[in-house]
């Protein structure tokens, strides 16, 4: 178990370098550097992001394992779309943003295409893809793979005979989905949901290969933090930054027991 | 034997007036395999029918076209004369109760059985009222807010069966509610859904592949096999007259034994036992004979004790004949016997089916 | 009894909904990768297409400009080893340990593995600089050394995989019934467990390659030299290469994905496809 030293000391030490300044003494400057304007606005970028692209990942997602649901599980269909999802949803960071670099990049096929054909310059206010706007396609690219992937299950486990007793005791269609489905699958859409916003609000990799200047988003913030050899001391920023970071996953890891544990009053 | 070409008559009718359900000529297939190959089925009003039979045999999907829960290929349903072939599930006011979990969990045991009520768009009050009552008498009105995994699998399929019943459907539909259960529970539901089925008068059709369970809740039962029903009729009849082998053999337990039929009488290891069918051709057959229809005596067939269990109130022997034969009987705890021990027999009682076997077959029975 | 087959009151969809939903997605979904093929056509300036940079590139040899990613590859793949490694001698006798022998740790073993899906590797980076500073010191700063940390990143996807393997089997009355046939530790783990659970440990071992194959973070901010943050090197000075290896790495990711699903299919009745949970992109 001593692995575990990889994982609680580095996470301790991350929490605990947002407290010293650089000649160890106990300080919380750098934690109140988190109330700096530019660093709040990163954190304000990363959280719409992550929520905008988490939402329409959930959104897209579920109607996708919606229509797998009539597709035999050991097909090939969904083996197919499970394995395409796990590629894209894990696989995906520097790669992903390459694609969309090739798609909707400056001399991008998307962007060639709708500027030689409708004379539609995509790029007419300023190039965005390399802006915290342009992290959302690549990010949405890869939230709804996992959206499938953590969803599906749930989706899986309605019961054909709820169907069934819906319409014997004289309900439709709509009462079907709106009174039986959509009540059960509320805590696993909702739990997916947090993952895919948590997941988005730590990703790192699209955006760094992407996002080469400037660090519109809190990992990029890091980054910088990180990276910069200009100001001495910076470190103890990332120490803080990461502080920020996990504070907003504890959050949202609350939230997400909290309604585990509403859900509780009618699950095991 | 299956074609109970019967009229919509209106035989002893219950404390309100029951519905007819009319199976005619239904056919339905699956990717090629007729689970329902010309299915005829007549429910009188406020009967309740079991639909016995091995899986495969198309009895649930009997069910399951009836509910609506799956169309036709060919043929009719009527309820009280009414074709409801084009009706969808939710028109046709069905109450069904599915093999188990069928309750919506996120809701609890009373808004469970509150749905139907609210799908029929009921007052608030009268729905609480109503659904409280007939949580009562399936004995869980102190159950109303349970959530189903706060029941126990008896508990749950009582709560289904009242929210089946408490929109008083014309016709109730029970597909294997007690085969999740364990024995004493299944016993004790069992008896309860003939109570409340007797008590409402309402027409069920009750799908089992336990003969026990469908002997015990229905007034009559149809055997099926292969899409189609083998033989209909009381669970008395069922049992002393089965019309088939198969019958006999699904419908209790029955010794097969080798025999001949000589001028109307059945011959048995030298026992001249009488024929339920009179007309029965001579030849070599196999019969079907009760345990209960053969008896320890003084002298007569002699035979080895194989094995025997105690079952409670009776006891169940396992004998072997001199030719290798094996007999089961069913007796009183009284008599004990034990593995080894020599014992005879007599055959008491006509065997309940007779089966004609082709000569071939019969030496190489008998070798 | 045959009531499996769809029928009229089924809440899946019709096959003309499924198709099109699924073919809008598909399609949308399909266009950057579309994208990323038409641009490594694409032959210059002038326009027009051609396959010269997929040829040159295999007929390198992967020689010259493109020495870096090789080299970058056999990092990775060595890392990704170090990772199997870890997750097979150390995760998985824990795992059974806890399993056969102290059944109420279970919970905490589950957190504890979960765990990490709730720390951002940007964060774990931040505090792990300090502990490679160290680690650096006494085992020299070899890119293996990374194995460490991503033995940390994959734990919750091979717990997964493991765990809902070892729920599918019974464990403890194989342990037990191997035992009173007289099998030692050893034997009863190699000889009944290890095989029982083959499909979980090879699934577990095959996402442990591609999380390890697809890393970035910790990587580029440790400043080591990966498959990734050498493609995103050689992307800087020739995109299209970049872009050909990004083609290749995704293609053979679903290949070893698709390879875990058929290997789930068969002989799982019950259970649900073993999915993963899923960590920081």
């Amino acid at each position: 178990m001593y692995v575990l030293l990889f994982l609680a000391v580095p996470t301790l030490i991350a929490i605990g370098t947002g407290f010293f300044d650089n000649t160890g003494a106990f300080t919380l400057a750098t934690v109140a550097a988190l109330g700096d304007p530019v660093v709040l606005t990163t954190f304000f970028n990363s959280f719409w992001l992550s929520a905008l692209t988490a939402v329409v990942g959930a959104v897209v997602g579920a109607v996708v394992c919606y229509a797998l649901l009539g597709a035999r599980p050991d097909g090939p269909l969904r083996t197919t779309i499970d394995s395409l999802s796990g590629v894209l949803a894990q696989f995906g960071g520097v790669m992903l943003a390459f694609a969309f670099v090739a798609t909707i990049g400056i001399q991008g096929m998307v962007t060639l295409y709708l500027r030689d054909t409708f004379g539609l310059d995509i790029f007419e206010n300023g190039v965005w893809l390399y802006s915290t706007t342009g992290l959302i396609l690549p990010y949405i690219y890869f939230q709804v793979p996992l959206m499938i992937i953590t969803f599906m299950p749930a989706l899986q486990a309605l019961k054909p005979q709820w169907a069934e007793a819906n319409a014997t005791l004289g309900g439709s269609t709509a009462s079907y989905w709106f009174r039986i489905a959509f009540p059960v699958l509320a805590p696993s859409f909702i739990g997916s949901l947090l993952l895919l916003f948590a997941n988005a609000f730590s990703s790192y990799a699209t955006a760094a290969a992407l996002v080469s200047q400037g660090s519109q988003i809190v990992p990029l913030q890091i980054r910088a933090a990180l990276t910069s050899e200009t100001l001495l001391g910076r470190e103890n920023l990332a120490g803080a930054l990461a502080l920020g970071m996990i504070v907003v996953m504890a959050v949202v890891m609350v939230g997400y027991s909290a309604l585990q544990s509403r859900a509780a009053r009618w699950q095991q | 034997m299956n074609s109970q070409q019967l009229t919509a008559q209106q035989p002893t009718a219950p404390t309100r007036p029951g519905t007819v359900v009319e199976f005619t000529g239904v056919v339905k297939e699956f990717s090629g395999m007729r689970a329902l190959d010309g299915f005829n089925l007549t429910l009188h009003a406020g009967e309740c029918v079991a639909l016995l039979g091995p899986s495969g045999s198309g009895k649930t999907t009997a069910l399951r076209v009836l509910a609506g829960l799956e169309s036709t290929d060919a043929g009719s349903i009527t309820i009280d004369g009414i074709d409801v072939s084009a009706l969808s599930t939710s028109k046709r006011d069905m109450g069904m109760v599915f093999q188990s979990y069928s309750l919506f969990p996120h809701l609890s045991a009373g808004e469970n059985v509150e749905f139907g009520l609210r799908m029929r768009k009921i007052k608030p009050a009268e729905r609480r009222r109503r659904a409280a009552a007939s949580l009562a008498m399936v004995g869980l009105d102190d159950h109303f807010d349970r959530f189903a995994h706060q029941l126990s699998g008896g508990q749950q399929q009582r709560v289904a069966l009242a929210r089946a019943l408490v929109t008083e459907p014309r016709v109730l539909l029970l597909d294997e509610p007690l085969s999740a259960l364990d024995a004493k529970v299944r016993v004790q539901l069992r008896d309860e859904i003939r109570r409340i089925q007797t008590e409402l008068g309402i027409t069920t059709l009750f799908v089992t592949h336990d003969q026990d369970e469908a002997l015990a809740v229905a007034d009559r039962v149809a055997v099926m096999r292969a899409g189609n029903i083998e033989q209909v009729g009381t669970p008395e009849e069922l049992y002393s007259r089965p019309a088939t082998p198969f019958i006999a053999d699904f419908v209790g337990l029955s010794n097969r034994i080798d025999g001949l039929v000589r001028s109307a009488r059945a011959e048995v290891y030298g026992t001249s036992l009488p024929l339920i069918d009179p007309a029965t051709p001579d030849g070599p057959v196999t019969v079907s004979i009760r345990p209960e229809d053969i008896e320890f005596a003084a002298e007569g067939l002699a035979a080895t004790v194989v094995t025997s269990s105690f079952l409670g109130s009776l006891r169940r022997t396992t004998l072997r004949l001199a030719d290798g034969t094996i007999l089961f009987l069913q007796h009183g705890v009284r008599v004990h016997p034990k593995a080894g021990e020599n014992v005879f027999v007599n055959f008491t009682g006509a065997p309940v089916s007779t089966e004609r076997v082709e000569t071939a077959s019969v030496a190489q029975q008998q070798s | 009894m045959t009531g499996l087959t769809t029928n009229g009151v089924a809440h899946a969809p019709s096959r003309t909904v499924r198709t099109i939903i699924l073919g809008v997605v598909g399609v949308i979904f399909a266009v950057p990768i579309v994208a990323m093929i038409e641009f490594t056509l694409r032959a210059g300036l002038v326009g027009g297409y051609n396959v010269d940079r997929w040829v040159a590139l295999f007929q390198s040899g992967f020689t010259g400009v493109y020495r870096p990613v090789l080299v970058a590859l056999g990092n990775s793949v060595a890392l990704a080893i170090g990772t199997v490694l870890i997750v097979l001698l150390l995760l998985i006798p824990t795992m059974l340990l806890v399993h056969i022998r102290f059944p109420r740790l279970r919970r905490v073993l589950e957190f504890i593995c979960i765990l990490p899906i709730t720390i951002p590797a940007i964060v774990l980076v931040v505090g792990l600089a300090p502990v490679y500073a160290i680690v650096a010191r006494m085992l020299g700063s070899g890119v293996w050394t990374l194995a460490f940390a991503y033995g940390i990143t994959v734990l919750p996807f091979a717990y997964r995989a493991i765990q809902s393997n070892l729920d599918g089997v019974d464990v403890k009355t194989l342990t037990e019934a191997a035992r009173t046939l007289g099998a030692g530790w050893g034997s009863v783990l190699l000889r009944v467990l290890v095989p029982n659970l083959r499909r979980g440990i090879l699934a577990g071992a095959f996402i442990a390659v591609a999380v390890v194959l697809g890393e970035f973070t910790i990587a580029s901010l440790l400043n080591r030299v990966n498959l990734q943050t050498a493609l995103v090197v050689v992307s800087k000075v020739d995109p299209y290469t970049a872009v050909i290896l990004s083609l290749l790495a995704l293609a053979f990711a679903f290949l070893l994905l698709l390879v875990i699903g058929r290997l789930g299919a068969p002989r799982t009745r019950t259970s649900r496809r073993r999915t993963t949970v899923k960590g920081p992109a």
